[in-house]
């Protein structure tokens, strides 16, 4: 589709030095980032790191206590209620009504943005369908699974055919099989050229559905752009898994050293960062180690995070 | 072609909605409130309706056989169902709208969460708040049109003047529902709902001249009686039901602006405490 060339305040949403200080901690401090038409981008990072927060200002739902953030090209603390009715929100936790039907949950929430009934119950009825969920369109939401429920609170952000939809971690909770039918939506509607912004822990699901993406911890961003620059600037192309029997990673002092351009010790396995994880394991061996299991991968966003924090993503 | 292939994200950055109108807002939350309603209405018909019609059977014809053969002339020199259809009317009317400003106000922000989900609309904390005082509004007002006919039914109206009870009992209800829901929404659990009825409620609607003249209370609690909101609705709604009510103007008009103010400042704090909820989230 034809996209509009647009002037300085192209960004859906810019936001610097946007601070969110709640009595005694300090959840939001000083971020700078900018979302722009059609984007996909994400908030990579643990629990607590402040996404959801984050999520909640530019939501326009929780308000900003220091710095700048417009949405829409509007002030939240000015134009809430207009930004908000050209937003879509997947909350964290689902805020469905489960004595209604599915039908009506969705009809209501297009009343809520002034959409006429019967346009509304139209709406609905497509949104069902792309949600795969015509079938229970008029049965509760109560019994529904865990993954239907979400993929009915996603139908319901669309409801206003939104400018700029905001998931708050769209899959934590959700079973393998649940969460690749929700990716299979988002991805549908990112080729659609929906403007994405989502919130993760899981770093395969940021790597799926985020075009960019900013990684945060403890209220700060730490490194900011394409799942594949990450992973360049931050690791290595492969990595290489040792997992050793039962006391003997604590003896290993020294042994692996020149192995690779860096070690990592976790708890449980020693991970080795190299352009060649092959070429690793055999110079692992070569030295007479003998690591219970060997997994040679690919770098991925965890191994970016452990590197920028050294922590792991999912604690 | 429908609403997802002129895609979400995509649309044109055209000039943005006009604000929302002060009472659609209102409507929209009303609205909600409607649908979710139609599911239960069938079992709390016999709360609001059967049982204010059984009530008055028991006490006022019942109990009143009794009371009228000694007393007539503490209660004005009318009929106990005359003197207590009135006082019900307020009563049931506060109970009618304290439930609704405590249950529902809780469910929505803290159980299935709701109204967290109406504020990510362009909906405000204080539609959300307006929206729901609306609806016990208008389910008290339900309540109290039937009450006023059963009375009539019952042969107990001494006045025309009681279709104006009908707004007393709104009233009533408004002045307990604002000042309750503004607690509730302070409230994680129920815990201390049990509390709000069993010393708040429950003694006003046993004490506030319902049931008796409240001069019969001891002394030290008369005044105490004044302070409460349901006091001045009885003896609001009972002035207009036997029509005394235009030989104290004054009085009666003394009485009516208590229940306002108490709906009045009732509605600001719950405006207040439901938006602190939502926007902390």
């Amino acid at each position: 589709m034809p996209e509009p060339l647009e002037s300085q305040d192209s960004a859906l949403i810019h936001a610097r030095a946007l601070t969110k200080r709640y009595a005694g901690f300090t959840a939001v401090d000083h971020i700078d980032f900018d979302v722009a038409q059609g984007e996909s981008f994400g908030f990579l990072g643990p629990n607590g790191a402040g996404k959801t927060t984050t999520m909640r200002m530019i939501a326009c739902v929780s308000p900003v206590t220091e710095g700048t953030l417009t949405v829409l090209g509007l002030d939240p603390a000015r134009d809430g209620s207009r930004i908000r009715a050209q937003l879509g929100v997947v909350p964290q936790r689902d805020t469905l009504d489960e004595e209604l039907t599915t039908r009506e949950n969705l009809i209501i929430y297009g009343r809520y943005f002034g959409l006429p009934r019967s346009e509304s119950a139209r709406r609905a009825d497509e949104l069902l369908d792309f949600a795969q969920l015509s079938e229970r369109g008029n049965d509760q939401v109560e019994p529904l699974s865990g993954g239907m429920k979400r993929r009915l609170t996603i139908a319901r952000s669309l409801i206003n055919d939104p400018r700029l939809l905001l998931l708050d971690e769209p899959t934590t909770g959700l079973d393998p099989q649940a969460r690749h039918l929700v990716w299979d939506r988002l991805y549908r509607l990112k080729q659609r050229g929906v403007t994405l912004v989502l919130t993760t822990h899981y770093m395969d699901e940021a790597e799926q559905l985020c075009d960019r993406l900013v990684v945060m911890d403890k209220a700060k961003i730490v490194a900011e752009g394409s799942p594949r620059d990450l992973i360049e600037r931050y690791s290595t192309r492969e990595v290489t898994e040792l997992r050793f029997r039962e006391g003997v990673q604590e003896t290993l002092d020294g042994q692996l050293d020149g192995i690779g351009e860096r070690i990592e010790r976790l708890p449980d396995r020693i991970l080795v960062y190299a352009e060649d994880g092959d070429a690793a394991a055999a110079a692992i061996h070569a030295r007479g180690l003998q690591p219970e299991t060997v997994l040679v991968r690919r770098s991925s966003l965890e191994d970016v995070f452990l590197r920028l924090t050294g922590r792991s993503l999912i604690e | 072609m429908t609403a997802i292939s002129q895609p979400a994200g995509s649309a044109p950055a055209g000039p943005a909605p006009a604000a929302l109108a002060w009472f659609s807002g209102i409507a929209r939350v009303f609205e909600y409130r409607l649908l979710s309603y139609r599911r239960t209405f069938r079992s709390s018909i016999f709360n609001s309706f059967v049982g204010p019609a059984l009530f008055l059977a028991a006490m006022g014809v019942g109990l009143g056989t009794y009371v009228d053969q000694s007393a007539t002339a503490e209660l004005g020199g009318v009929s106990y169902l005359a003197f207590l259809a009135p006082g019900l009317l307020a009563a049931t009317a506060m109970q009618t709208a304290s439930f609704e400003a405590t249950f529902p106000i809780m469910g929505g922000l803290v159980w299935n969460r709701v109204y967290h989900a109406m504020y990510a609309t362009p909906l405000r904390p204080r539609d959300i708040a307006l929206g729901n005082l609306a609806w016990i509004g208008f389910r008290v007002l339900l309540v109290s049109s039937v009450f006023v006919l059963v009375t009539a039914l019952f042969g107990a109206a001494a006045s025309p003047l009681i279709v104006l009870a009908i707004p007393v009992g709104l009233l009533t209800g408004l002045a307990f529902a604002g000042p309750i829901a503004a607690f509730s929404a302070t409230q994680r659990t129920v815990e201390k709902f049990n509390a709000v009825f069993r010393f708040g409620i429950t003694p006003l609607f046993l004490f506030s001249g319902t049931f008796f003249p409240i001069e019969s209370l001891p002394a030290f609690l008369q005044p105490i009686a004044w302070l409460t909101p349901l006091y001045h609705g009885v003896a609001l709604s009972r002035g207009l039901s036997l029509g005394t009510a235009a030989e104290e103007p004054l009085l009666m008009l003394a009485h009516a602006a208590i229940l306002v103010a108490f709906a009045a400042a009732g509605a600001a704090a719950a405006v207040r405490t439901i938006s602190a909820r939502l926007v902390r989230g």
